[in-house]
């Protein structure tokens, strides 16, 4: 075990799997030899040369259709979008191209790649540098969108994203990128995909979170405690496919559900979410679900802190659902 | 819109020059004569003569309402023959959407072309793209995508891979004179010179996007021109030529298989039909806008460079047609009588396994009531 950040843990995955597969490239805007804006993939192309670790034109539609193309070869690779708010020129060539290939093809074009891309605000970047798409690429069939809030899972994910046959969004929330630390064991490993986790256990409220949000449902659920409530919180750590199972079973137990996340409510992550639990768990909802997210407005410079669904929001959802 | 009268024209200076290699007379100049043994012509002759056929059929098809929907290639056998005959075996191609012609000919069985046609549980695409958006990887051919553009930047990515594994290729992409517009054009050229991918951009430049001509696509000269500022060598070639179209793409093949990088080639020829069967061009282009590019019909300039050589006669014509016709029937029969996709395939491929939810739908739409039949 190594005590690492997510910058680095990500960094050990894409060496780990360039050097198991030859056929894993990184193609991206200054991934080259700077190692990328958040250095995520630095002392890769000493490594592994030009031909692996490629500075780009500044094109995401480029990086992407390029990139489609390649998977189409069969090499594998994983291109970075320097922030996920500069994905949209792309987003053609992934919602359309990437997440249908293999469908429309009857299974003969399947692309097998993962789009690395910093997600979040809370770092002073403004509309530009902040946001949180996930909604936009759950809701078209055929990509999976995994999105780590740890270190280990970081990496363990990530091996299974590239090792994954479909195409998946990693989306890396980078408020925590060094700020979350933790054991990372050296060599091989992966984290499923198809699995959420508890990070905390309890019986009141279930919240659930995931990426930079996790630590602010966690901080809550601390403070709720002291309010006499008991909090279980979920990381998703793969937004989609959605682990039902592990929801479920935690609604079932609490009957009580907030769900968290940074990107604006409305056609939000967290509407499905809730909607899902209403679908399959209504009878045992003891409360209306709540959401706590960000507001329907674009993303604020000056009053960022405002606009995020922190623990000081998080906290008051909580008791509202334990009390409802 | 690029006329006969400019399409004749070889005195221009560059990039307006256009190559030909066949005269007036059907006999061929020395510079760009591709060195065809006659049996060859005569294969790729026949090859346009059952494109074309197909593409008649069709379209009646579609009019008596057994298929949706048709786009077709009539007047463009030559640019689209020719090209996907100077690919080899090793080499891909990445089409757009009016290319079946030369799919046919690297090895995509008629019987599967048909079933796309319809739709049906025998078609690769199990159904889920419309007619003309087949799939056929085993002639090294892409899968098709109706937006604008996406299979270029594709197609580049894919070239580049070849290179990255040291593989030696060309991957050729097919577009029309409408998708030089798009960010997909750009992005393509810009990678595919930056990068030295092996690739051979081939532009249709059928002189129509649907309703817009191309004087609303660009205000350059020409879209051979573009590729001066991608660093991207281009040249103007008589796409209604099939030796000249076969010249100039052999020889972007071998620039890219070489190392030397990407080749832009613009084909001036002419859509002589609708954009697809959902349109009508006499809403928008003269009819006697036609008669000049009928003279220079793709087809007949090969026949009567043919029964020139006395390499074709019109019993062979006749035999040609019979077989051709005889061949479709009997696809055509055969995917009417192919049922359906079944209902649960269209739950399957979304991913490599099915995930829970789409479990969950299926098993929904299975137990649930049947929409009406819509057509």
């Amino acid at each position: 075990m190594t005590q690492m950040n997510m910058v680095q843990a990500i960094n050990d995955a894409l060496r780990l799997e360039m050097a198991r597969d030859d056929r894993v490239v990184v193609l991206g805007e200054d991934v080259g030899k700077v190692g990328g804006v958040f250095r995520v993939t630095a002392g890769l192309h000493d490594e592994f040369g030009d031909d692996r670790v490629i500075d780009t034109p500044l094109s995401e539609g480029g990086i992407i259709g390029t990139a489609v193309g390649m998977a189409l070869y069969g090499l594998v690779p994983v291109p970075e979008i320097q922030f996920s708010d500069f994905i949209w020129p792309a987003y053609d060539q992934i919602v359309s191209e990437l997440a249908k290939y293999r469908y429309r093809s009857g299974g003969e074009y399947p692309c097998n790649m993962v789009i690395r891309t910093p997600v979040g605000g809370g770092i002073r970047g403004g509309h530009y540098h902040s946001q949180h798409p996930e909604a936009s690429f759950i809701h078209h069939a055929g990509l999976k969108v995994v999105c780590p809030s740890n270190p280990y899972d970081a990496k363990g994910l990530l091996l299974a994203s590239i090792r994954d046959p479909d195409p998946v969004l990693f989306f890396e929330p980078k408020r925590v990128y060094r700020a979350a630390k933790g054991d990372v064991p050296e060599g091989d490993y992966t984290v499923d995909l198809t699995k959420a986790t508890v990070s905390r256990e309890g019986s009141d409220v279930t919240v659930i979170a995931f990426g930079a949000m996790l630590y602010e449902a966690l901080d809550a659920a601390v403070k709720a405690e002291e309010q006499g409530v008991d909090v279980e919180v979920i990381d998703l750590r793969t937004l989609w496919p959605l682990d039902i199972d592990t929801v479920i079973e935690s609604v079932k137990k609490t009957g009580r559900l907030v769900v968290v996340h940074e990107a604006p409510k409305s056609c939000g992550f967290g509407g499905e979410i809730v909607s899902l639990v209403c679908e399959k768990a209504f009878y045992h909802l003891e409360a209306a679900p709540i959401r706590v997210t960000g507001w329907d407005t674009p993303f604020p410079y000056t009053l960022e802190m405002e606009y995020l669904p922190l623990s000081h929001r998080i906290l008051p959802a909580v008791i509202e659902a334990a009390k409802a | 819109m690029v006329s006969p009268a400019e399409n004749s024209s070889a005195t221009q200076s560059p990039p307006g020059d256009i190559v030909h290699a066949m005269r007036d007379d059907g006999s061929l100049s020395a510079e760009h004569d591709p060195g065809l043994s006659t049996q060859q012509v005569v294969d790729l002759y026949r090859h346009m003569v059952r494109t074309r056929i197909i593409d008649e059929r069709l379209v009646t098809l579609q009019r008596q309402g057994r298929i949706g929907f048709h786009i077709g290639s009539l007047g463009e056998e030559a640019a689209i023959i020719g090209s996907s005959f100077a690919m080899g075996e090793q080499d891909w191609i990445f089409p757009c959407y009016r290319e079946f012609g030369g799919a046919l000919m690297r090895g995509f069985k008629l019987q599967s072309f048909i079933d796309n046609m319809f739709g049906n549980a025998n078609d690769a695409a199990k159904g889920r793209q419309m007619p003309d958006h087949y799939t056929c990887r085993e002639a090294r051919w892409g899968s098709i995508s109706s937006p604008i553009g996406t299979q270029m930047t594709q197609a580049v990515g894919f070239a580049w891979a070849a290179k990255i594994q040291k593989k030696s290729l060309a991957c050729l992409v097919y577009f029309g004179d409408g998708s030089t517009s798009s960010a997909e054009f750009h992005n393509a050229m810009n990678f595919a010179g930056v990068f030295k991918t092996p690739s051979v951009f081939f532009c249709r430049n059928n002189g129509w996007a649907i309703s817009v001509p191309v004087e609303r696509q660009t205000a350059s000269d020409t879209f051979a021109e573009k590729g001066v500022a991608y660093g991207v060598p281009s040249v103007r070639v008589d796409g209604n030529d099939l030796f000249a179209v076969i010249a100039v793409t052999r020889a972007a093949v071998q620039r890219a298989r070489d190392g030397g990088g990407p080749t832009l080639i613009e084909a001036l020829t002419y859509r002589m039909g609708g954009h697809s069967t959902s349109d009508d061009p006499n809403r928008y282009r003269a009819r006697d806008e036609l008669e000049p590019w009928v003279e220079r019909d793709p087809i007949e300039r090969v026949r009567r460079h043919l029964q020139a050589k006395g390499a074709w006669s019109d019993d062979q014509e006749e035999a040609l047609r019979t077989e051709v016709d005889g061949q479709f029937r009997e696809a055509v029969a055969n995917a009417e009588k192919t049922p359906p996709p079944s209902l649960a395939s269209m739950f399957e491929d979304v991913y490599a396994e099915q995930p829970w939810h789409l479990k969950e739908q299926c098993q929904q739409l299975l137990s649930g009531a049947r929409a009406p039949k819509a057509h």
